[in-house]
């Protein structure tokens, strides 16, 4: 009876272990476990992530944020796969370091970030968030690419034979909603006949469902159809139909499938904040601004194999609405509203 | 019925067997478990861990099937991990089935980002190929359904009838199932009733590996964080749908992805104007609405959740 009662506990401790080591492998420590050891340097940047920084959204600020650490000479370091349960406690590490700016995405984590943000009013806190900033030092930004969507939109809608295009997104939100909504408005500019079929998948990333929502559109008629999330390029490929990436240039993995898609580059909100930070003149301000196409924030994906197959007229059409833009003198109407 | 001549084509079961393969995988696996008296919440861990495992595998070697084997042997180890916890420990499986599956996501990523670094873009594979049976595959409509589908979508077919063949027809069958009932009984009898819960939890890692490996190589080309997104968990109660059987299972399986193909193909229609939740909620609604009418005799095994000690009584 001793005994059992002894392998018991052990068994226990063996069970809190396991959990604890878990907890510690998925909290997000990998990203600053195989960093190199900082470099002395000027101002210190941290990021907080929700997501492992596969995710397409976060990728863009991570991707720009290793471009101040080379450009600019700032250190930087991050934290991946940080849960909601963590976030406040990850924020708050960082902020008692000595870290003068921490950026992050916050849609799942808005309240917590904000709350964290109020007790560091000397740290700036930058991050992702469909609302307003905050005084005195909690800033935003968000991805304002519905520009270059829309051009996209008016590609798809020259290149659609069947006249259906599709959208398959994660769920509708004002984020992705815009999104749509803009790649839908540019699509009927140039054809009048054209139908736009939206999927949702319910979730931020399931690729597999989300290819099987993009083979059910696809079977419906579909045959340009606009990636807002990972897994329809795939089905776009195998389905031999066109395909409008999302976020990130991905022509690479489909380069006869994606004739091209909106980019959300956040380097320009990046070296913005960054100056403010390193001048010491950071306020709370909503950076969304410079996510636009005005400010290099977010471009059309270069053509690669399509520069030769796309119709010169719809390259002069898209090249002509792109100048309109940048000169200011056309607008994309922003529509937050759940497409019908 | 114009929509219903819309959408129940070729493609709508083709992709309806596509989405009840992982689950057919995940449930079958958990159903040796529980027929042995072990709750396998580690389920949803061990399959993203065979994924990432698995998809690792097939992008250095360039073989996918030598993927696929790396994938089930990381599932076996997922199983391995739980029987020393469950079944040597003697541990409450639902603590450690909790732990197994937080311990072997966050092993997932931890080990994906030591063997991939921090790619600008996700590594991917040449994912499996549909396998056209010959002669078989040109039947109409029966044909492309049944007959032009991955490999594993044949396989997780064919481990159904296997499976309640073992179960009901060998006396190792027989054992696991007394195992799962009745341990003292089995154990009087000879069997040892260790040694049969770990070969369960083995086969069951087995075939999670399966569910796992088909998801990152043949539905999809990587891994990434959201490729399992809730599947094991589905699969667990897939098992008490099917009331502890193999063939109920599966069909409860097919239920799921019969709804679950039907609400992309109405979302995708645009003809029904409902809000998308709807559509998405649908497969699960049904499914337990499928379970409460049909499963409420279902009776589970009667050592489910219950440590065996010899010493004790």
């Amino acid at each position: 009876m001793r005994r059992t009662q002894t392998k018991k506990s052990c068994g226990h401790w063996v069970a809190a272990w396991l959990v604890s080591v878990g907890l510690f492998l998925a909290g997000g420590l990998t990203g600053s476990l195989i960093q190199p050891a900082m470099a002395a340097g000027n101002i210190k940047i941290a990021a907080v992530f929700e997501t492992p920084i596969e995710e397409p959204w976060v990728n863009q600020i991570h991707v720009a944020l290793l471009k101040a650490k080379k450009e600019l000479g700032v250190e930087y370091t991050w934290s991946e796969s940080v849960k909601a349960a963590d976030f406040a406690r990850v924020m708050r590490e960082y902020a008692e370091k000595g870290y003068q700016l921490i950026m992050g995405d916050s849609f799942g984590t808005e309240k917590i970030a904000r709350r964290v943000a109020r007790d560091y009013p000397k740290t700036a806190f930058v991050f992702g968030s469909g609302i307003g900033p905050a005084e005195p030092n909690f800033g935003v930004f968000d991805n304002w690419i519905q520009e270059p969507t829309y051009l996209s939109g008016m590609i798809a809608g020259k290149m659609t034979k069947s006249n259906k295009i599709g959208v398959v997104a994660a769920m509708a939100i004002p984020e992705i909603n815009r999104l749509s909504n803009a790649f839908c408005a540019g699509a009927k500019e140039v054809n009048k006949a054209v139908k736009c079929q939206f999927s949702f998948i319910g979730s931020f990333f399931d690729p597999p469902k989300a290819k099987e929502a993009a083979i059910a559109q696809i079977e419906s008629g579909v045959d340009v159809i606009y990636a807002e999330r990972f897994g329809v390029i795939e089905a776009a490929k195998e389905k031999n139909i066109l395909a409008i990436s999302n976020m990130s240039d991905q022509s690479s993995l489909a380069p006869d499938t994606v004739i091209t898609g909106p980019v959300w580059d956040m380097w320009p909100t990046v070296k913005y904040v960054v100056g403010l930070v390193k001048a010491g003149v950071y306020t709370a301000q909503d950076f969304g601004g410079f996510s636009y196409m005005g400010k290099g924030g977010s471009y059309l994906a270069p053509l690669h194999k399509w520069d030769s197959k796309l119709p010169a007229a719809v390259k002069a059409m898209v090249a002509k609405r792109k100048q309109e833009i940048l000169d200011g003198t056309f607008r994309v109407d922003i529509s937050e509203s759940a497409p019908q | 019925m114009e929509i219903l001549s819309q959408i129940l084509q070729v493609g709508f079961f083709a992709a309806l067997l596509r989405i009840a393969t992982p689950l057919i995988f995940g449930t079958i696996g958990e159903l040796y478990a529980e027929r042995a008296g072990v709750l396998n919440l580690g389920i949803e861990g061990i399959m993203m861990f065979s994924a990432m495992a698995g998809f690792s595998g097939a992008y250095f070697t360039h073989s996918l099937w030598f993927g696929v084997l790396v994938a089930v042997l990381a599932g076996m180890l997922g199983g391995l991990l739980m029987a020393v916890l469950c079944v040597s420990l003697g541990l409450s499986q639902h603590v450690s089935g909790i732990g197994t599956t937080l311990l072997f996501s966050g092993l997932s990523f931890f080990l994906y980002r030591l063997i991939f670094g921090q790619p600008s873009t996700i590594p991917v594979i040449e994912p499996f190929r549909t396998v056209n049976i010959p002669w078989l595959a040109k039947i109409p409509i029966i044909g492309p359904v049944l007959f032009d589908q991955y490999a594993l979508v044949y396989l997780a077919f064919l481990i159904v009838p296997v499976t309640s063949w073992i179960l009901y027809h060998t006396p190792w069958g027989l054992n696991l199932r007394t195992v799962g009932e009745n341990p003292q009984a089995a154990n009087s009898a000879g069997v040892s009733v260790a040694a049969t819960r770990y070969q369960a939890l083995l086969i069951a890692g087995m075939f999670m590996g399966l569910g796992g490996a088909f998801l990152s190589m043949a539905q999809y080309n990587a891994f990434t964080f959201g490729v399992i997104s809730g599947r094991g968990w589905i699969s667990i109660a897939l098992v008490v749908f099917g009331q502890w059987s193999p063939y109920k299972s599966m069909a409860g399986a097919l239920l799921f992805a019969f709804i679950d193909a039907l609400q992309l193909r109405l979302q995708a229609s645009n003809m029904i104007h409902i809000p998308y939740q709807v559509f998405l909620m649908m497969p699960f609604v049904l499914t337990i609405l499928a379970m409460a009418l049909v499963s409420r005799n279902a009776r589970a095994p009667a050592a489910l959740l219950r440590p065996f000690r010899k010493e004790e009584r």
